[in-house]
């Protein structure tokens, strides 16, 4: 009830408002007024509400294609640096495996790419991932991210939308 | 008091040294994941200061071995308790630790004539880590715990009450980490039960004139990382009330702990103890240092 008047209060100010820029003798209703703010109100929204309302993909957080690809790059380097799990990689097809990463990341980060490699646990099949490896991959990637400046908040993102897959990784 | 920090730095000094021989004859290794080998707690366990965690000390995981040593430094408003202890831990598995206490009584020393007193309290730990992974199982990580504790300055706590110089408790803990689990940062949530006649942690000895039966202490630990290196949270204890002498009051702290890398993590907490041995209001800060490898 109080906002109703709160409301007609406001309506009240504004005709006095309109009637001395010259629009007093416009039969003005309440319901005509209610259209015009919203007609006047409209496009601010529409400036405005596209950037709050609807937040950034973590694609788009982790920096797009270029940003993806740049945190899978420093990635392949920690790994084949990495002497714990490198053994892992030497009968991997490096480009392949660095276009499927990245596509697959682009997917998991609601990014604009459908993944067309095989699922995670044919593709670590008999590859015996152990729990150690599996840490040490985990660490090598926010290693990376690290690098490549990528927020704590956006790394976060990443690791949890992977995580799901661990089960599929790692030999029980 | 120098000379006490040099001693405590000494003997932190040497169980590094004994360490490294020992890392030379087994495989080290810190496959693990950057603070989950969490804090070292007064009583040598991995946790985070005062509550023991689910979490094993160290990184190792696999055929890896972990270890931490650690000295932690709690001054309170009439009391302090200074520990230094170890912990090794194997293929994230199995954990064993040693903690030395040394409580000074401060005023409650000059009040009983005995200025300088303190009490010692040897604390052998073990835990196993039943099920579950901290981050990546649905399922908490969930570790069973045995505490051996044994009072070396047993004539103070008879005098007021206590019945046992030595004790043994069982505890069960079950931790998980939720990536990006709060505005996207990473939450961590401990809760321990642990089945305990202890006065003070056994600071006081265990049982009492009012109670001598063991109990259910719910124990908790909850932060929240603002970087993977940067962790912020709080503490709880609960405490049995088994001596007519004093109430016991549950300890409480805030902590923020910072893991600078895989070997080295240091907590500054501040810590309300509530009501320690008729002395009431003890509150004040705490410091641990923990070498990890």
């Amino acid at each position: 009830m109080k906002k109703v008047c709160v409301i007609s209060g406001k309506l009240a100010f504004i005709k006095v408002g309109l009637s001395k820029i010259g629009l007093g003798n416009m039969e003005l209703n309440n319901k005509a007024l209610g259209r015009l703010i919203r007609t006047l109100a409209l496009p601010v929204f529409l400036q405005v509400a596209p950037h709050q309302a609807v937040a950034a993909t973590l694609y788009e957080d982790l920096g797009g294609d270029e940003g993806v690809a740049g945190v899978v790059d420093q990635f392949l380097w920690n790994l084949a640096d990495d002497e714990r799990v490198n053994e892992y990689f030497v009968e991997t097809n490096l480009d392949r495996f660095r276009s499927k990463l990245i596509e697959y990341i682009c997917q998991v980060a609601q990014g604009p790419c459908a993944y067309t490699g095989d699922d995670m646990a044919r593709t670590h099949a008999n590859m015996n991932v152990t729990e150690s490896a599996f840490n040490v991959t985990v660490e090598s990637l926010i290693l990376a991210m690290e690098t490549r400046n990528i927020p704590t908040g956006v790394q976060n993102r990443l690791l949890k939308a992977l995580a799901v897959s661990y089960s599929d990784v790692v030999e029980e | 008091m120098r000379k006490m920090k040099v001693r405590s730095l000494l003997k932190i000094s040497l169980l590094s040294a004994a360490f490294t021989l020992f890392s030379a004859s087994h495989t080290f290794a810190d496959s693990r994941i950057l603070a989950t080998g969490g804090a070292s707690t007064i009583e040598g366990a991995a946790g985070g200061g005062i509550v023991p965690w689910a979490v094993l000390a160290g990184y190792g995981s696999g055929d890896e071995w972990g270890t931490a040593a650690f000295s932690t430094q709690l001054r309170i408003e009439d009391y302090s308790l200074d520990t230094v202890g170890a912990a090794v831990s194997y293929n994230n598995r199995i954990e064993l630790s040693y903690a030395r206490q040394n409580f000074d009584l401060g005023t409650l020393g000059d009040a009983l004539g005995m200025p300088g007193h303190r009490f010692r309290q040897d604390v052998f730990g073990m835990k196993y880590r039943l099920a579950g992974d901290l981050i990546f199982n649905r399922m908490p990580q969930i570790t069973l715990g045995l505490q051996h504790k044994k009072h070396l300055d047993f004539a103070v706590p008879t005098a007021v009450g206590a019945l046992r110089d030595s004790d043994n408790e069982i505890y069960l803990s079950a931790a998980k980490l939720w990536l990006a689990g709060l505005f996207d940062r990473n939450v961590f949530l401990n809760v321990t039960g642990r089945y305990s006649r202890a006065n003070q942690a056994g600071l006081l000895g265990f049982g009492g004139d009012l109670n001598d039966d063991k109990e259910l202490l719910l124990e908790a630990s909850t932060g929240l990382f603002l970087t993977r290196k940067l962790a912020l949270g709080v503490e709880y204890r609960e405490h049995a009330e088994n001596l007519g002498f004093s109430a016991q009051d549950d300890w409480h702290d805030v902590f923020v702990g910072y893991f600078v890398n895989k070997h080295l993590s240091l907590v500054g907490a501040f810590a309300d103890l509530g009501t320690v041995a008729t002395l009431p209001d003890q509150k004040g800060w705490y410091m641990s240092f923990a070498f990890a490898y």
